[in-house]
């Protein structure tokens, strides 16, 4: 592994590895029962959508009672202990609150982000310290790397070492985007033994241990969701939370009408309702959400691009901000193209920064990240006001 | 590759289940495979059986002070309580006697949600007693709660969570002066304390054969003889037309097998596991800071040590635990990832922030010295893990 961390004294090092049942974090587990970690696996119990009427009783994907059996199952083999934790009302307050108030707030949020710092590295890392772990590892593709820190000498109040985050080996399924909330306390505790690998190898490590390799069905969906589309799940969830009013052109003119500004995102172009004397040869999407109006703003497809983007409270892995302007790579979306940028940090924690060329689909609300190649050096969310 | 952790294993958690003592396993084998007829049968097979439950029958009443036709086999001790308590209160309904009933917040959740049921669906009011910071019924507060259409009173007789002994006997008392039917869960007791129907003053008592080294999916019923009684399990005749379907002989005769079992050994394995018990509990409070028995010091269950510790999930701590190899259990069932604290420790005055951390050490007829003494060294190291861990977010 690329993550070369001072040995364990004495008794060997206890993990608890976050289960899901899938074929990454039952790979991870069996990785690490291999290297002579003594492991434990924990499944969290996260918040779904209660079902409605009488069909059958719906459960978070990340958690239904399936996954639950074929992780006990999996641990059963390995010979881990293994438990699953409720943590439905801690996931509902901390990722799926916020989540529908940035909805109402005129944005687009990925609740990913408030996922992994607050339930995986907080609510779980406390529950795996409390259990005498030295260590969370999860089945991200991801990689940590241990560096001595250059400041070390110069600054004895920096610890010694720096932990890094590397993208995944496997470029298609790399996310580090997703983990570039993690800050150096989590990254000290964390292993990510499926990143140093590509999808193809994790299969055959499967194949390898008689894990079931099986994919459960990928879904665009967000796991909380039960129902379809996100919605009619704000409608019941935030009943109010959508208002109609007026789609506008960039020249200020009323087109048509939106049912609500959730119901529209950056760069979406189906789904409007535009007046038919009103369309034209060009097609025409959404650039901008304004709340201060009601209005979503439509215009054509070149109006889409934007260069400078302002992000909140910008989040640095290593935990310093750099002293300057940087020149790096970053992505709007998980799966949006990197592009070359120049970072400058603003004062009071945020963050300016410029593409060299525009870019589509900058969404408030969505994170930005930041890359110097294969490292994370961090990120935030994109603000409101691109 | 599965490399199964080598640790100590150590189960202290008799309250939950107890393994089946090799005399009743013996007992219980032959009505599996060689006398396996069904006792409600005419012929030579249903005979076998029938006799075989009659001694089974014979066998318990006599254990708890009662006679053989007020004993009915049921599926468990939930059923036990179920069966009780809506029977009486169906009985009550039908002859028109009132609508009533009296509980306390302590009990076990087998009575607690059948009389959330009678009130929800079926209309009954439950008045709920208050207890001490014990966990204790006062008699008298029966007494005061008692209407004329007061139609049953339930009160266990040892708490499940903190192993407290409730004044039955007094409660019984009470509830005969006034021609009102009592029922009791001792489901946690023949183990470990003698049991007897008369000196209880009971009508109806709920037992559990799991709970004293019988299997599992067997429970007792007592009905004394004359107590207003609806079957809710309804069918054939079975029991006395008491509880429908058939009846599990195996079961009863394991059953029989392991109250005759603890009869024989209740009384010098009480003194040995009570003194264990205290050592624990010395052993523990002497270790952890901020912590505390819960439940009553002395009248309590002999085999039975419950704890709260400040700032502790017990969830969490029961883990914890488990990792390292030791099987305890919490009152407070965390459902939602907001640790709930128990209903039970509330109810005795017990702040939120010390009844998020309760924790039941339950031993047994196989609890050795060395087991407490492992336990004694092990505990008070999670506690303070889980309290780091918590003090870090």
């Amino acid at each position: 592994m690329t993550d070369a961390r001072p040995q364990m004294s004495g008794s060997k090092a206890r993990v608890v590895v976050a289960m899901s049942g899938g074929v990454d974090s039952s790979v991870a587990a069996a990785l690490l029962v291999e290297q002579g970690y003594d492991v434990i696996g924990i499944m969290l119990r996260l918040w779904a959508e209660p079902a409605s009427g009488a069909g059958p009783q719906h459960a978070n994907r990340c958690c239904a009672p399936e996954a639950v059996a074929d992780a006990r199952a999996i641990a059963r083999q390995l010979g881990i202990p293994f438990y699953d934790i409720h943590a439905e009302s801690v996931f509902k307050e901390k990722v799926v609150d916020p989540w529908i108030r940035a909805y109402g707030e005129a944005t687009t949020p990925n609740p990913c982000f408030n996922c992994n710092r607050s339930i995986r590295f907080g609510f779980l890392m406390q529950r795996a310290l409390a259990l005498g772990a030295d260590f969370l590892a999860t089945g991200h593709y991801a990689r940590i790397a241990v560096t001595q820190s250059e400041s070390a000498s110069v600054n004895p109040d920096q610890p010694p070492v720096r932990y890094r985050l590397l993208k995944g080996v496997d470029a298609k399924k790399d996310q580090s985007y997703v983990l570039h909330v993690l800050g150096q306390r989590d990254l000290a505790r964390a292993l990510f033994p499926c990143g140093d690998f590509t999808k193809q190898q994790v299969r055959e490590m499967a194949r390898r241990f008689g894990l079931p390799t099986a994919e459960r069905a990928e879904s665009q969906d967000l796991c909380f969701l039960t129902q379809g589309d996100y919605r009619g799940f704000l409608l019941r969830q935030a009943p109010g939370i959508a208002t109609p009013g007026p789609i506008l052109n960039t020249r200020g003119e009323v087109i048509g009408q939106h049912e609500g500004l959730p119901f529209y995102t950056i760069g979406q172009r189906r789904g409007l309702n535009i007046a038919p004397q009103s369309a034209r040869a060009e097609a025409l999407y959404v650039l901008r959400l304004d709340s201060a109006r009601n209005a979503v703003i439509v215009g054509p497809a070149d109006a889409l691009g934007v260069q400078q983007i302002v992000v909140r409270r910008m989040h640095y892995v290593s935990g310093e901000a750099p002293e300057g302007p940087l020149r790096c790579n970053a992505k709007v979306r998980y799966k949006a193209r990197e592009a070359a940028c120049t970072l400058t940090p603003l004062p009071g924690g945020d963050a300016q920064i410029v593409f060299d060329e525009p870019q589509r689909d900058a969404t408030p609300g969505q994170g930005l990240v930041a890359y110097d190649g294969d490292e994370v050096i961090g990120g935030g969310v994109i603000a409101r006001d691109a | 590759m599965a490399t199964t952790r080598t640790i100590r294993r150590v189960y202290l958690d008799y309250s939950a289940t107890t393994p089946v003592a090799p005399e009743v396993k013996q007992a219980l084998e032959p009505f599996l495979t060689e006398t396996y007829g069904n006792a409600a049968s005419l012929h030579s097979f249903g005979r076998e059986a029938a006799a075989a439950l009659d001694e089974a029958h014979r066998v318990v009443s006599c254990a708890i002070g009662a006679r053989a036709s007020e004993i009915v086999f049921t599926g468990c001790g939930t059923e036990s309580d179920n069966l009780a308590l809506r029977g009486v209160a169906f009985a009550a309904r039908q002859r028109g006697r009132g609508n009533h009933i009296i509980s306390a917040p302590t009990e076990h959740h087998a009575v607690e949600g059948t009389l959330h049921q009678l009130q929800d669906v079926f209309g009954f009011e439950v008045t709920m007693l208050p207890v001490d910071g014990c966990g204790r019924v006062d008699p008298d507060d029966v007494r005061r709660a008692i209407r004329p259409d007061t139609v049953l009173v339930s009160v266990m007789t040892a708490n499940n969570e903190v192993g407290t002994l409730e004044p039955v006997a007094a409660i019984g008392r009470i509830c005969r002066e006034r021609g009102i039917p009592f029922h009791t869960d001792a489901v946690q007791c023949p183990a470990y304390l003698p049991i007897d129907v008369e000196e209880l003053n009971v009508d109806l008592m709920a037992l559990s054969s799991h709970k004293f080294y019988g299997p599992k999916g067997v429970g007792v019923l007592y009905i004394r003889d004359g107590t207003p009684y609806i079957p809710t399990l309804t069918g054939g005749g079975h029991e006395r037309g008491r509880r429908a379907g058939t009846v599990n002989v195996a079961g009863a005769v394991a059953t029989a097998a392991a109250i005759k079992y603890v009869a024989g050994q209740r009384q010098e394995q009480a003194a040995r596991l009570q003194r264990l018990r205290d050592q624990l509990i010395a052993g523990i409070l002497a270790a952890v800071p901020d912590a505390r028995v819960s439940g009553h010091p002395q009248n309590r269950l002999p085999h039975h040590a419950s704890f709260v510790f400040k700032g502790v999930d017990g969830e969490t701590l029961l883990m914890a635990l488990d990792v390292e190899g030791i099987a305890v259990s919490t009152g407070s069932a965390c459902a939602s990832g907001d640790p709930e604290p128990s209903p039970v420790l509330l109810a005795m005055g017990i702040p939120r922030e010390w009844a998020l951390g309760g924790l039941r050490v339950s031993l047994g007829y196989h609890t050795t010295d060395e087991e407490i003494a492992y336990v004694v060294e092990k505990l008070p190291r999670c506690v303070e893990q889980v309290r780091r861990s918590m003090a870090d977010f």
